[in-house]
């Protein structure tokens, strides 16, 4: 007991991380999916189509209150939402594809979490300016010109967050109608509860917890490692170029010491914040073919790589969970490697096979044969034929439909002439949007009569949009087959006497013998 | 606490654990965390003051919110009869005769009648209302008393020999266990046969013939169609509410039936009476 030293605490503040202005290819390529996520985002609701006067006219629509989903041209309904449950499905193996061929892309550059943190660090910096002085400013006290500064961005994110908020209700409801009872104050309760929750969601979670919400909320980390392999292309750093690192050309004997180092330059002494996996110590190279051991490497040991990251992580420490490949740091270190006049491409989009077969001197594989692996083309195979049911399901479907559900309490019922009569509660559905009067009618090998509750001919009216429940009654005459044997089977048809276009389920006749 | 052991690449301490060879690492939860346990106990002790939570002897604090899912099925029952308060007048200012061609009443009448009829009328005639063994089946075009929605809004209203209601549909068959003999009775039962059935005994049956016209066609009819003036079943049609075997006909002529269905005008409202009639009428043997 003598010996104790001071137990670590068991909470660790969030460390504030305040990424660098960078420049290059993927932050330009960053801004432009930013540009078009949440363009698509904020403009979808707007856009207009026409359906008819009976049904809405905005182009996507999901309307909960009387349970359609409009998308462009296609309206499912409620009975159809495998549509939805399949595009979930494609969603979900599309992100399993890019996942094992190009490791963590949906996180580094569509994942709504990343593109609003762009976002807000985008206005954070306007406010507040570049790296160097949001940290004078972190550590300066709570003067006016903080109080200015702090309130002028939560402000301005404050009407982002709102604006997020209040583009999401949008979707469900007829969009300029909704804009115009929020302004009057008279919409829904349900619209200003959703934009307040969104608006709180977008103003934590961008402004304020931003990586955390990867490293500790999100499972989709954890879950993608298991997607990637040694053949994924991602966000590495050439261990075998860069080490042992060296500010000018002062060489550091030890790599290891060099990385401890490098570490306590990251977070202060003693304190591997967010400490890498062994890999760079499991594959450090003995001797290099092409970097040999005796020099120094091409790592000047900038920290440019790691003060533009936004998850506040060492790309150099090897593949991480916090990393969101979103590749800032290869845009800083190109940045870096132009000026000191070395090769660009120290930290990489690269597979981890590459790395070791460079290290090698041996060439690495071309992209081809990274992308093209059984693994991908087994996800794209999958994805294509899940695709292609879909699209066929949408062509064959047609704008009538019925669905049949048998009475069998009772089983049958026998009429005072001794016939046997059978009970159906047929739905008919008009998806047209107009009204339509559907006929019924009957196909079997047996004699069987049709009838419908309510009306003497065959025919009922059909309202634009709508299903109507209507009870259809088949009879067999005592003298038929039908009503003596056990089940008769028999093809129900509804037929569109306008459009002439039909459709038919069957199902069965239970006679005496049942 | 002198075996604390650190991790020799990272340099965290480690809970000592280690499985194959891995060790666990000690890592630090972030403190936002604990902020958020501690906002989910005071949460949790807001919500049981608002809300019914804990509880006592007898029942739970009621919260001082006053919610209660009871209290809220009131409220959607009272909202839901709001909504439907048009078509209520609506249903109780039709003409009923009228009511399957006005198609969005009749609809809502038939719904509700459905629920009506399952609370109330299933208990004998069946939740399909295909009946049973002396509960007729609804689902037929046989009736008793008349199947024209006004004749099943009449029984439905008033039901059938009950004692409650004066209005109730009534006739009493004799038991003519007591006023034939054997043979007779025989006789007349093989009558009855005869009239709906190939299988009989034709000498039997001509003798029955004539207890039948004596005895029985003032009421069941001179043919033995029945007579729904006086809830007399037809006897020549394919439908027992009894059985039509020799036997069960024999009990029933020997002893008699009687058939009792309670008044539903006092226990349902009349908005549930005509729907419940609307209902029993849709079913496929309505006239």
């Amino acid at each position: 007991m003598t010996n104790q030293t001071n137990p670590p605490s068991l909470y660790a503040p969030r460390e504030p991380i305040f990424p660098r202005r960078v420049t290059g290819f993927f932050r330009r390529f960053k801004w432009a999916i930013l540009i078009a996520t949440l363009g698509i985002y904020y403009v979808t609701p707007w856009i207009r189509w026409d359906r008819g006067p009976s049904l809405p006219d905005q182009a996507v629509l999901v309307d909960l209150a009387s349970r359609r989903f409009y998308f462009l041209w296609i309206e499912i309904w409620p009975h159809e939402f495998y549509f939805v449950a399949g595009l979930l499905i494609m969603a979900g193996l599309g992100l399993f594809l890019f996942t094992s061929a190009l490791g963590r892309v949906w996180c580094g550059y569509t994942c709504p979490q990343t593109v609003w943190t762009d976002l807000f660090i985008l206005v954070e910096r306007w406010i507040e300016g570049d790296r160097n002085a949001r940290v004078r400013l972190h550590k300066a006290g709570w003067g006016l010109h903080k109080w200015r500064l702090r309130l002028t961005k939560w402000a301005i994110w404050l009407v982002i967050a709102v604006a997020t908020g209040g583009a999401w209700v949008f979707y469900f409801t007829d969009a300029p109608t909704l804009a115009r009872d929020l302004v009057r104050l008279t919409a829904h309760p349900a619209a200003y509860i959703t934009i307040a929750i969104l608006t709180a969601t977008t103003f934590i979670f961008g402004g304020f917890l931003r990586e955390q919400v990867c490293i500790y909320m999100c499972p989709w980390p954890r879950i993608q490692a298991a997607m990637m392999d040694a053949d994924t292309i991602t966000v590495a750093y050439r261990d075998w170029r860069g080490e042992p690192r060296g500010k000018s050309n002062t060489r550091r004997s030890q790599a290891t010491a060099v990385q401890i180092e490098a570490d306590q330059q990251a977070t202060g002494a003693n304190e591997a914040r967010y400490p890498g996996t062994l890999y760079r110590e499991a594959a450090k190279p003995v001797a290099s073919a092409t970097q040999p051991d005796s020099g120094p490497g091409d790592c000047i040991d900038c920290m440019a790589c790691v003060n533009v990251c936004p998850m506040g992580i060492d790309i150099r420490n090897g593949q991480q969970m916090e990393c969101i490949t979103c590749a800032l740091c290869i845009d800083a270190c190109d940045d870096v490697m132009d000026k000191i006049g070395k090769p660009r491409g120290l930290i990489d989009y690269m597979a981890l096979s590459d790395e070791t077969a460079e290290r090698a001197g041996e060439p690495s594989k071309p992209l081809w044969r990274h992308i093209l692996r059984p693994r991908t083309i087994l996800y794209t195979l999958i994805w294509s034929l899940i695709g292609i049911g879909l699209v066929y399901a949408l062509f064959v479907r047609s704008d009538i439909e019925l669905t049949v559900s048998p009475v069998r309490n009772p089983t049958y019922v026998t009429l005072s002439d001794g016939a046997v009569r059978n009970i159906y509660d047929v739905r008919l559905r008009n998806k047209s949007g107009q009204a339509r009067d559907f006929r019924l009618r009957l196909t079997s090998d047996d004699v069987l009569r049709i009838g419908l509750e309510g009306t003497d001919d065959l025919t009922i009216k059909v309202p634009a949009d709508t299903t109507v429940l209507q009870r259809v009654y088949v009879t067999a005459r005592p003298q038929d087959r039908a009503a003596t044997s056990a089940t008769t089977p028999l093809r129900l048809w509804v037929e569109d006497t306008t459009a002439q276009t039909r459709a038919s389920k069957a199902t069965n006749f239970n006679g005496k013998a049942n | 606490m002198s075996n604390r052991k650190k991790d020799d690449v990272t340099g965290t301490e480690t809970t000592g654990h280690s499985w194959d060879g891995i060790e666990e690492l000690n890592t630090p939860l972030p403190r936002w965390w604990l902020w958020t346990l501690y906002l989910c106990i005071i949460w949790g002790i807001i919500y049981t003051i608002a809300y019914p939570a804990w509880p006592m002897v007898s029942g739970a604090t009621k919260g001082v919110l006053g919610w209660s899912t009871r209290a809220n099925v009131a409220a959607e029952i009272t909202a839901h009869e709001a909504k439907n308060a048009k078509l209520v007048t609506a249903l109780l200012g039709t003409d009923m005769e009228a009511l399957p061609a006005n198609a969005d009443l009749n609809r809502y009448a038939i719904a509700r009648g459905g629920s009506v009829f399952r609370a109330n009328c299933s208990q004998c005639h069946g939740s399909g209302a295909a009946g049973a063994k002396g509960y007729p089946n609804l689902l037929d075009d046989d009736w008793l008393w008349g199947g024209q929605m006004a004749d099943i809004e009449y029984t439905v209203r008033h039901g059938i020999r009950n004692e409650q209601d004066g209005d109730a549909r009534y006739s009493q068959m004799p038991a003519f266990g007591e006023i034939l003999e054997k043979e007779e009775i025989a006789a007349v039962v093989e009558h009855v046969v005869s009239l709906s059935s190939t299988d009989y005994d034709a000498d039997i049956a001509a003798a029955g013939a004539a207890v039948f016209a004596g005895n029985c066609s003032a009421c069941h009819g001179e043919t033995g169609l029945g007579d729904r003036a006086q809830g007399a079943p037809n006897l020549a049609d394919a439908i027992w509410l009894y059985g039509g075997d020799r036997q069960t006909l024999t009990n029933t002529v020997v002893n008699a039936r009687f058939g009792i269905m309670p008044a539903w005008g006092p226990r349902l409202t009349e908005a549930d009476v005509r729907a419940v009639s609307a209902y029993v009428h849709s079913l496929g043997g309505g006239e």
